[in-house]
């Protein structure tokens, strides 16, 4: 079982973070600075396994990947093996660049509803259902439409305040 | 009203703007995002959809990423979360999914909407609903829609039939009961042909599986062909972990799978199955050699591949394997030696723990070595990581590696010295266990603890005082190991000793008691000797030469110690003008060093020579160093100095003063003296032994003796005697009045420290009279297990008769425990009943929770094995729950029947056993569609058989316990598969 995701930059800001089991904002705060705070300290040449016993609670696992500015985290208790969650990562992040064109960070900031759809398609209620960024596109692309569809009020609101703004 | 509404959505800030404000606020960010929160809190009130899910939405995003509270917004996340329109109904259910609990009260109101959404025509918003479900499911919400999910099971959809057979778990876990209505469709999907779906509800079974394996043992054929079957490296590596579970439960299906994952591991390319069959061979399957030697050889391939995470992982493999197979690791024992130095720290620790898993009795000492000198030139976390290792390995079932326990006292000594050690209190716990379990190693330890405390730098060091404080009390305790005392006493009043807290500042005074008692006793035993064979004074030239070895050894003392002889005369006179039973002139202190140094020793004494000079020196260094602190501001260090300088004056011119007095005089005086410094040694020479924690247990009461009984009678026994109970705080205000009282002539000086004398012969009397009233606190000094340094029992504790005797309770209690086989060369290790040894834990008991219950309910029909208690409950639960949902139980009928059926419990044969499994899937298949009828009778025939099984596994349980659990589970398994 999946416990949590986490997308942070390399400064430590989050840029998502989605906890399966519920956790009281606070501790989210926290487990993301602790999180935080193992990674920032680790080189780039070591392997992407952490022990989080001391955040998560015994037997939980941190893999991550440090993608230019990102750092996207896996946390997993013992039901998850360590290389496929790694695997996980990579069709996270593949799909993310298929949907965004070359990601970046900023994608990812501006994004936000959309990333946690793209999530919610591969990991369901802590469970990974979804391996291919193929499906998931689809019902990621299937969903948007959706969404315009019925968001016709919304769309012209945030073209005024885009007016606004500018 | 509709205008301000337009207005707001016109000018609403949405998220991007939000995003995009934050960005910009580089440094007011907390600033601006309590501005935004306020101005959502206004926004979302609005009655105008797209503003209150734009204002959600945001809201949502705060308090993902920025820790925003977002609990106010429960009940318009409801609202928001139930508009037909697609967009907004997201933006609800994302917020509802995200911050919704089992304590927010509006989740009572999302059921309804739920209910609708899953019975959705529009598969997106089923989706939203099921992941809803599968992440705040309560009690209430997975017994309400556990019909909608039983619908979603046999959806045509891939895309819904994956998501509801994934919040199956979430249904399972919050209401067993709904076991016994999805179960028979989630194994139906184990033969879907469905990848996706495959997938998704092996990844159930894995989930379920490691909470309660027992319970699936029965669809391991099933299992068995996806292993064979699936090309899919993820389904695999599910199916595997499935089986390293239930293949330790189930031999004969371990021998089943042990050749298809053999076969995995000879051709697979993916590192992640490879990893995976690696880890369940050497898990589960250890028992087949020729398997684990080839998960060994693979794991060599991980070892020595570039990719830091496959050696990660294999170190890890290599530690599982380590418990059963240690030549797997010793095979490697370079590899791990070598990644000590790693880079990667995970890897580090991992081959950490791997060196100490190879640990023996044979290279305990050789590994050490290693380490400590790897310790010396690492981080401080990760030295600390070591020493922490390397004591809690040592330490394990009772120091069992450990043959050369004067070897493990150097070691442990060598480890404080480490700059980075932090284990101040495993090392100090450690020094104090060993030298009270380990009599053989004292001599060697008091040495180690002599050159701690000798050492004014360690003092600076605050993670070390607790070592300090083992130290001290080791030297104290057993001073008779000393090799120089007088040593020993400097640096237990060396002036750095005010860096260290009250508390164990207080365990050095009572030391400083324990050696000055030592000294002065043996001093008085020597001159017995001397004086009984007459020898003739020679010029003392000992006490000299010791004191200049002492001011060269601890050159710190001596300086401290120039001034003190010019300031001993002042801090002196004053109190031995006063003495109550001593007419001493001024002088006198100053004649008694030059008299004794006739009258004093023989120069053969070696080293520890006790020339009344050298103990009039221990008395002044005693009384300048602790003079001081008999104006503590804590009440330990003040009571124990003033104890100290109490005694030194009561003894000091009994012993010093020879020339004044005529030879009668000094006789008596010396056989006074040397009564009370006798009668002190004795009491502090007895031995303190480790005491179990459950001796007090084995005291028996006396008869007549109501320890629940009101002690206010005590009062008036106390009356009669003016004595406070306590005998430990002598500050007290009665104890000072007597005091006053008794030796009114005294002046302050000697006020404080001569009643407790008189209090102590007083309580003694008290205690002689009136010792049942003591036992009970007496009792609880004695038996606390674990060294309290700041109350180590008083000396007039044991002076009197009852202590004596409670002690030698407890030494008797203790003796039998004793190892009998002095043969050995190791020596012996004190062991107590109440230490636990690890190997001797207990396994964990079976586990039994609903789930399981149901489970197995309906796996095997009658044939569950829940323990009565827990099937009761569920009977209750289900009962209650049955109702809502017209699964009919008679709750009553069940409780009748459950009496009547304690005859013949019936054996069902275990071939007929997977038919009977397919029916009663049936059943409860058609019950779950809300038929009823004859159900009723078919419910309570199935309760009685279940509660006869119930006694007869419960006679199996009190007969024996694991073994015969899995004799009795075997038949489980179906036959096809043997």
């Amino acid at each position: 079982m999946i416990k949590s995701v986490m997308v942070m930059n390399t400064q430590g800001k989050p840029r998502l973070a989605k906890f399966y089991d519920f956790q009281p904002v606070e501790k989210q705060q926290e487990l993301i600075r602790s999180v935080f705070g193992v990674l920032c300290g680790r080189a780039d040449n070591v392997s992407n396994f952490v022990e989080a016993d001391s955040i998560f609670g015994p037997g939980t696992r941190l893999v991550y990947k440090h993608f230019a500015t990102l750092y996207f985290v896996f946390v997993f208790d013992s039901s998850e093996n360590e290389l496929a969650m790694l695997d996980l990562i990579q069709v996270f992040v593949e799909t993310l660049d298929k949907c965004f064109k070359n990601v970046c960070e900023l994608d990812i900031v501006y994004n936000y509803s959309k990333l946690h759809t793209i999530l919610d398609e591969i990991i369901f209620g802590g469970q990974v259902l979804e391996t291919s960024s193929i499906e998931v596109i689809k019902a990621v692309e299937e969903i948007s439409k959706l969404e315009s569809a019925s968001n016709a009020i919304a769309l012209v609101s945030k073209s005024v305040s885009g007016w606004r703004s500018r | 009203m509709a205008g301000t509404s337009i207005m707001e959505t016109l000018f609403q800030r949405d998220l991007d703007d939000l995003i995009k404000g934050i960005r910009q606020q580089q440094i007011k960010e907390s600033l601006f995002i309590s501005k935004a929160i306020e101005e959502i809190r206004r926004e979302i009130k609005s009655t105008d959809l797209p503003t209150k899910s734009a204002a959600l939405r945001k809201l949502s995003y705060l308090s993902s990423l920025h820790g925003a509270d977002m609990s106010f917004a429960a009940f318009h996340a409801v609202e928001v979360m139930s508009s037909p329109q697609f967009f907004y109904k997201k933006i609800g259910y994302h917020a509802v999914t995200q911050s919704f609990n089992d304590d927010t009260p509006v989740i009572l109101l999302i059921t309804n909407q739920l209910r609708k959404d899953l019975n959705s025509s529009n598969q997106f918003e089923v989706s939203l609903a099921l992941e809803c479900l599968s992440r705040i499911g309560n009690v209430d919400l997975a017994r309400d829609l556990t019909p909608e999910v039983f619908t979603l099971l046999s959806s045509s959809k891939v895309f819904i039939k994956k998501k509801a057979i994934a919040v199956v778990l979430r249904v399972f876990e919050k209401y067993p009961d709904a076991v016994r209505v999805c179960f028979k469709r989630l194994v139906e999907n184990l033969e879907s042909s469905e990848p996706v779906i495959l997938s998704a509800v092996v990844g159930v079974f894995c989930e379920l599986c490691l909470k309660d394996p027992r319970s699936y043992l029965p669809l391991a054929p099933e299992f068995y062909k996806i292993l064979v079957d699936s090309k899919n490296n993820w389904l695999l590596i599910k199916v595997l972990k499935i089986f390293a579970k239930l293949a330790t439960l189930e031999p004969r299906l371990a021998k089943r799978v042990v050749e298809p994952i053999c076969e995995f591991m000879r051709r697979t390319e993916a590192k992640s199955l490879l990893f995976e069959c690696i880890r369940t061979v050497l898990s589960s399957l250890s028992e087949y050699e020729s398997a684990v030697k080839l998960a060994v050889v693979k794991v060599r391939e991980f070892l020595v591949d570039d990719d830091p995470n496959l050696k990660y992982l294999g170190l890890q493999a290599l530690s599982i394997i380590a418990p059963k197979h240690l030549w797997a690791v010793l095979e490697n024992k370079d590899f791990v030696i070598k990644s000590l130095s790693d880079g990667d720290y995970n890897i580090k620790l991992e081959s950490l723990r791997l060196l100490m898993s190879m640990v023996s009795e044979s290279n305990v000492a050789e590994i050490s070595r290693v380490l400590i000198n790897y310790a010396l030139k690492s981080d401080p976390e990760f030295c600390n990581q070591i020493l922490g290792s390397i004591l809690s390995t040592c330490c394990r079932n009772l120091y069992e590696v450990i043959v050369d326990f004067d070897w493990y006292a150097s070691l442990l000594g060598e480890m404080v010295r480490i700059p980075h050690c932090q284990k101040g209190e495993e090392i100090e716990h450690q020094i104090i266990d060993i030298a009270m379990r380990v009599k053989d190693v004292r001599p060697a330890l008091v040495h180690v603890c002599r050159n701690l405390l000798i050492d004014p730098a360690l003092l600076g060091n605050p993670f070390l005082h607790r070592i300090l404080s083992a130290a001290a009390w080791v030297s104290g305790e057993y001073v008779e190991f000393s090799r120089n005392p007088f040593e020993l006493m400097e640096a237990l009043l060396q002036p750095r000793t005010n860096l260290l807290l009250p508390s164990i500042r207080a365990v050095y005074v009572q030391s400083v008691f324990k050696v000055l008692i030592f000294c002065v006793h043996s001093y008085l035993l020597h001159k017995e000797n001397i004086s009984s064979v007459n020898t003739d004074n020679l010029a003392s030239e000992v006490p000299e030469s010791v004191f200049a070895r002492m001011s060269c050894e601890n050159s710190d003392l001596a300086t401290s110690e120039a001034p003190a002889s010019s300031e001993q005369h002042d801090s002196f006179n004053p109190r031995n003008i006063n003495q109550s039973f001593g007419d001493l002139s001024i002088e006198n202190g100053g004649d008694a060093t030059v008299s004794n140094s006739q009258a004093s020793t023989s120069a053969s004494l070696g080293r520890n020579s006790f020339t009344q000079e050298s103990i009039v020196n221990l008395f002044n260094i005693v009384e300048l160093a602790l003079g001081p602190l008999s104006r503590s501001h804590d009440v330990e260090i003040q009571e124990r100095a003033r104890n100290v300088l109490g005694f030194t004056d009561l003894i000091k011119q009994e012993i010093l003063n020879p020339v004044v007095q005529g030879e009668e005089n000094l006789a008596r005086a010396e056989t006074e003296a040397s009564r009370v410094v006798k009668l002190m040694c004795d009491a502090f020479s007895e031995e303190l032994g480790p005491v179990s924690t459950s001796a007090q247990d084995r005291v028996p009461v006396p008869d007549g003796l109501l320890l629940k009984e009101n002690l206010a009678d005590l009062e008036t026994i106390c009356g009669d005697i003016q004595l406070p109970l306590s005998s430990s705080f002598s500050l007290s205000s009665t104890p000072l009045g007597e005091a006053v009282d008794i030796s009114r002539t005294n002046l302050q000086s000697k006020d404080e420290t001569e009643p407790s004398h008189e209090s102590t012969s007083l309580l003694a009397e008290h205690r002689k009279r009136h010792g049942l009233y003591y036992l009970a606190s007496e009792k609880s000094e004695v038996a606390s297990n674990d060294y309290p340094p700041a109350n180590d029992p008083m000396s007039q504790d044991k002076l009197n008769d009852d202590a004596e005797d409670l002690l030698k309770l407890t030494e008797q209690s203790l003796a039998p425990k004793k190892k009998p086989n002095q043969a050995k060369p190791r020596p012996v290790v004190l062991k107590l009943d109440g230490d636990e040894i690890s190997v001797a834990a207990k396994k964990p008991e079976l586990k039994d929770d609903l789930l399981s219950g149901v489970v197995q309910d309906v796996l095997l029909g009658n044939d569950g094995v829940p323990s009565s208690s827990r099937s009761n409950r569920s009977e209750n639960l289900s009962g209650k729950s049955k109702g809502k949902e017209k699964l009919n139980t008679d709750l009553s009928l069940e409780t009748k029947e459950n009496v009547p059926g304690e005859k013949m419990p019936d054996h069902v044969n275990t071939s007929s056993r997977r038919s009977k499994h397919r029916s009663h899937g049936k059943e409860r298949r058609q019950k779950g569609q809300g038929k009823d009828g004859e159900e009723k009778e078919d419910n309570g025939q199935k309760e009685k058989r279940k509660s006869n099984h119930h006694r007869g596994k419960h006679k199996a349980h009190q007969r024996a316990d694991e073994p015969s659990n899995v004799v009795a589970q075997t038949p489980v398994i179906p036959d096809f598969l043997l």
